[in-house]
């Protein structure tokens, strides 16, 4: 919580997109979190990812429930449409709206409790009905809001900050996405935002579900000796296998690995994720090799984290249900109620 | 890099940019902050003891601080410190009862000042309280030097260099007004333990073109013209002024002339227009009065009719680049042209001359015939003799001339004391963290966004009626405070301590300007570039941590920082606070102001 607004001063080499807007402009109001919050970190690099892919603020919906991650569509974006849903119903709200115009970009921001917890079957289904949507979830491992209980993904064993220890076992949402058929699928770390900027702007552009399972400690109830999500345990047991660029074909960025070491997938909007391999034999197109890869690692307790799945050919749920290309809030009543004739035609068709 | 060392006074002393920049390193936050809490006398003797001529600098400095300010950086124009200043001494109440009281005893050290200017009077304060006997010379029949002697009345009214001098002349020494000093040689012999000389630059240049001596009734030179104006020996001038050079000293004679009768008054100037010496200020000031500036003119020759000035004679120049680059003015050739006055001043350049100190009592000059001064002691050749202010190093500013003789005080006392003088009194700096409780801190931390506040004149008809009548109005208390509110604070440091950071970003998040990276250690070239916002101000420091429990460092580029502490506000685990840097400068005696 901070009592002052953040200066509107800048810095004077501070760079606009081609909008105009500089990284400044697309910044929503002070956070109140507490102060070392790993949910403010991916605030900013949604901010940084938003601002590089110079999307129009406007076109830009957020989606969230409750709890300190679903507060944070506030802190970003100022000038964007939001919604903050009851508790876990974002991805129902965010599927209707997506419905209702599939125009805008849909970023829908959770929280472990708010997904794995009490919206855990609102996740499963905006996720296998293919919703076009990029799905945030900040991971702590605890219900921040409510003053730190486990929520269902702390890790079995784990412990809190009151020294209890976790019976139950831990969802994990790479996993649960991975099976469901999302089409994008990536686990990162808000303490590290070279990975994570890139994966949100590759999600962004994504079509079709695409889940980032955000690692995000909690400094107030889960940064601790025991816990399996405070910054010094993610930083020691984080292994990533691979770091990306991604180069949309309006502004081409130099990329310089060594030859053989990188990978490149184009997702139907003709970007391309330029993958750096770290991981040998880690292939992010085989969606069941990166189950059992992930499965193997955890056994070891190690938290992988990358691009671990993205399908380039994905489809979304306005394909699925044969939609017009109009989204549908723009049609009119010519459109939507064609008359009588119509009417007995159908009827007519379906005896 | 390695880790920055903020040992010793300088590197937390260059933050403050403006501190930095005044040559007397005046705490100008500090004041600032006084001001803004309504506090004016404090703010007052804050500026008293460093700077010593509060009011007179806070209408007439030449603001080396406000180009260096920080706030220049990141908004349109500086704080206006200097105008601030004026605001303490506008609106304190009596501070005579915090003033150093005289000594009671004397300690039997007599100093000889030469020159009642800024420089000397400086001197005389930081000595009078440790009992030295001072004896002050001016030709001049009153104190001051060129305050009081050159600049004009309507920029800087006789109360204020009154009181200010008299807060020094109260104090108890002798002034021997009106009486010049003929030979240094005979000075010495009359037994002084030290002599300062602060005799300034006394003399202004003259142009040796046809017509000078036939027409000399109406050719005056600008400082000594302005010099008799002060004195009221002068009350008028002829309708057609011309004025010559493009220096403050140009735009001083200009604008009084409008005072005294000038009703087409010009200044010509040598060079282009930005390339003059003058404050631009200034040259706003001489404009808004009617006076058009003319550039690229040469006087070549005074036109009289039987000793009556009829005009002046101008070649005409142009600006050339030679195979360097750089730039020159030249005649280009054009004809001449005429330009029809009553009175001509010639502000063209001021010099030092010292035909009363004698060259063979082994105090030795150089070859443009200026005495070797140490940079440092300000001591000459000859162990006892001191030079300060415009004496010293040629014509400066107040604030040089103050600064020169807070360090030649120190001198003399040492001198006096069989001490080194080389041996130099440190600053003393402490630093204390301003925090009060989780999100407070001691000092306003909120950024205004306000644009500079223009100082109110006096109107324009009333003012060119009376010279004595002052031009600038200063700011009352309401526009004082916000402008004060523009100050940035930059003496509260933003302090790292690096065993305590978890690299969270939440500094990096919240800094408003960019200023802090965490990144991979380099060297300094390579570190500048590839900082969040690139570091290209070589001027500017780079603060870099220990390396940091991931291998990396935390960079901070003090550049634009806002010091508005949200760094320290969200870091979670204290690893940035924010902390007051005061650096005291020394001086002779430790000032008690109270
Ligand atoms: C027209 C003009 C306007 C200026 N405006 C400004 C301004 O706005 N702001 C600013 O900061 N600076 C200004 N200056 C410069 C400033 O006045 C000087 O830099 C400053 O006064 C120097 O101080 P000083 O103590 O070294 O010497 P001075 O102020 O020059 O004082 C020297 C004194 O020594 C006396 N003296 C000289 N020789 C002898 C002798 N042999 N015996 C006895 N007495 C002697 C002189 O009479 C004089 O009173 C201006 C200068 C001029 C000419
Ligand atoms: C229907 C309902 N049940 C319970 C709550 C209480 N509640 C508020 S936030 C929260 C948990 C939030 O946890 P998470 O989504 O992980 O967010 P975090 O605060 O950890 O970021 C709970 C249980 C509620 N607001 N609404
Ligand atoms: S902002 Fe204030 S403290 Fe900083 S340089 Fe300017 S006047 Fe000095
Ligand atoms: S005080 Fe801290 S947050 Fe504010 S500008 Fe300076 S470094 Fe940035
Ligand atoms: S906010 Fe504090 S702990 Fe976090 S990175 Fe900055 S200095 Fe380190
Ligand atoms: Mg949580």
């Amino acid at each position: 919580m901070t009592y002052i607004a953040k200066p509107k001063f800048a810095h004077p080499n501070l760079k606009p997109n081609s909008l105009g807007y500089t990284r400044r402009d697309y910044e929503g109001s002070v956070s109140t979190l507490c102060a070392g919050c790993g949910h403010d970190s991916i605030s900013s690099a949604i901010i940084q990812a938003v601002f590089e892919l110079e999307i129009p603020p406007h076109k830009i919906a957020k989606m969230s429930g409750i709890g300190c991650s679903s507060k944070t569509p506030d802190y970003m974006m100022g000038a964007s449409h939001g919604f903050n849903t009851v508790h876990g119903r974002m991805p129902s709200v965010l599927t209707g709206a997506n419905l209702a115009n599939k125009d805008l970009v849909y970023l829908g921001i959770s929280g472990d409790g708010d997904s794995a917890s009490i919206g855990l079957g609102q996740f499963a289904h905006s996720v296998r009905r293919g919703v076009n949507m990029t799905y945030i979830v900040e991971n702590n491992g605890v219900y921040g809001l409510t003053k730190g209980q486990f929520s269902a993904t702390s890790d079995k064993g784990s412990k809190s900050k009151g020294g209890e220890i976790n019976h139950d076992a831990g969802i994990d949402l790479v996993g649960l996405a991975l099976q469901l058929g999302a089409t994008f699928v990536a686990r990162s770390f808000s303490g590290d935002k070279a990975q994570l900027v890139p994966l949100v702007k590759a999600a962004l552009l994504h079509k079709g579900p695409a889940f980032i399972d955000c690692i995000s400690p909690c400094v107030q109830f889960n940064n601790h000796n025991g816990s399996t999500k405070s910054y010094d345990y993610v930083r020691e047991h984080n292994e990533a296998v691979n770091r990306m660029d991604v180069i949309v074909p309006r502004n081409p960025i130099h990329v310089d690995y060594e030859p053989g070491e990188t990978k490149t997938v184009t997702q139907h909007d003709g970007s391309i994720l330029s993958l750096h391999k770290l991981a040998e034999h880690y292939d992010p197109s085989d969606r069941v090799a990166a189950l059992a890869f992930l499965s193997a690692k955890a056994a070891l307790g190690e938290i992988v984290t990358g691009l671990l799945f993205v399908d380039p050919a994905s489809q979304d749920l306005h394909d699925g249900l044969n939609t017009v290309d109009t989204p549908l809030n723009e049609l009119h009543d010519k459109e939507l109620i064609p008359g009588a004739k119509v009417l007995e035609a159908l009827n007519a068709s379906l005896r | 890099m390695e880790r920055t060392s903020t040992e010793g006074p300088d590197y937390f002393h260059k933050v403050v940019d403006c501190q930095w920049a005044c040559p007397a390193h005046t705490p100008v936050p500090e004041y600032i902050r006084l001001i803004a809490e309504g506090r004016y006398d404090d703010a007052y003797m804050v500026n008293w003891k460093s700077n010593v001529f509060p009011g007179v600098l806070g209408r007439t400095c030449d603001r080396p601080c406000e180009p260096a300010c920080r706030r220049g950086r990141v908004d349109e124009e500086p704080v206006a410190i200097c105008r601030l200043k004026r605001v303490a001494a506008d609106n304190k109440d009596d501070v005579s009862g915090r003033m150093p009281p005289s000594a009671a005893n004397s300690n039997g050290k007599r100093i000889a000042l030469v020159g009642a200017g800024p420089a000397s009077l400086t001197v005389a304060r930081d000595l009078a309280p440790m009992g030295y006997e001072l004896v002050i010379y001016d030709s001049d029949p009153r104190s001051g030097g060129m305050i009081r002697s050159q600049i004009p009345r309507f920029r800087l009214p006789e109360s204020v260099i009154d009181e200010e001098v008299g807060y020094i002349t109260d104090m108890g020494m002798e002034l021997r007004l009106g009486q010049r000093v003929d030979s240094l040689k005979g000075l010495l012999d009359e037994g002084y333990d030290a002599v300062f000389v602060g005799s300034g630059a006394p003399r202004g240049r003259d142009l040796d073109i046809p017509g000078r001596k036939e027409a000399a009734a109406n050719i005056h030179i600008g400082i000594d013209w302005l010099s008799s104006v002060s004195f009221g020996h002068i009350e008028k001038i002829g309708k057609k002024v011309i004025v010559l050079g493009g220096g403050n000293t140009a735009m001083d004679c200009c604008r009084t002339s409008r005072r005294l009768g000038g009703e087409e008054v010009k200044v010509i100037v040598r060079s282009g227009f930005a390339e003059m010496k003058a404050s631009p200020w200034e040259k706003e000031d001489a404009i808004h009065e009617d006076i058009p500036i003319l550039n690229f003119l040469s006087p070549k020759e005074f036109v009289h009719e039987n000793g009556k000035l009829k005009g002046v004679i101008f070649e005409k120049n142009h600006t050339v680049t030679d195979d360097k680059g750089r730039k020159k003015v030249v005649a280009s050739g054009e004809p001449d042209e005429f330009h029809e006055c009553d009175d001509v001043l010639m502000a063209v350049g001021q010099e030092n001359s010292f035909p009363w100190i004698e060259r063979d009592i082994g105090l030795e000059f150089d070859q443009w015939d200026m005495p070797r001064v140490d940079e440092i002691t300000f001591q000459s050749t000859r162990p006892g003799v001191f030079f300060g202010g415009d004496a010293a190093f040629g014509p400066k500013n107040i604030i040089w001339a103050v600064a020169h003789g807070h360090q030649a005080a120190i001198s003399i006392h040492k001198h006096c004391q069989g001490q080194d003088i080389s041996d130099r009194p440190p600053p003393m700096v402490t630093l204390a963290s301003q925090k009060m409780g989780i999100h407070e801190w001691s000092y306003d931390n909120d950024i205004s966004n306000e644009d500079r506040f223009r100082v109110p004149h006096l109107d324009k008809a009333i003012s060119l009626k009376d010279v004595k009548a002052e031009v600038e109005l200063g700011f009352d208390t309401r526009i004082g405070y916000k402008e004060a509110q523009r100050c940035f604070n930059c003496d509260v440091q933003t302090v790292f301590a690096d065993p305590l950071c978890i690299e969270c970003d939440a500094c990096t998040d919240i800094c408003p300007v960019d200023a802090i990276t965490f990144i991979e250690n380099g060297d300094e070239a390579d570190l500048r570039p590839r900082l969040t916002a690139p570091a290209l101000n070589l001027t500017q420091d780079l603060y870099v941590s220990g390396s940091l429990k991931t291998g990396r460092v935390m960079v901070k580029d003090e550049d634009v920082c806002l010091h508005c502490g949200l760094c320290a506000e969200r870091c979670p685990t204290g690893a940035w606070d924010m902390q007051r840097f005061i650096l005291d400068m020394a001086t002779a005696s430790p000032i008690c102001t109270k």
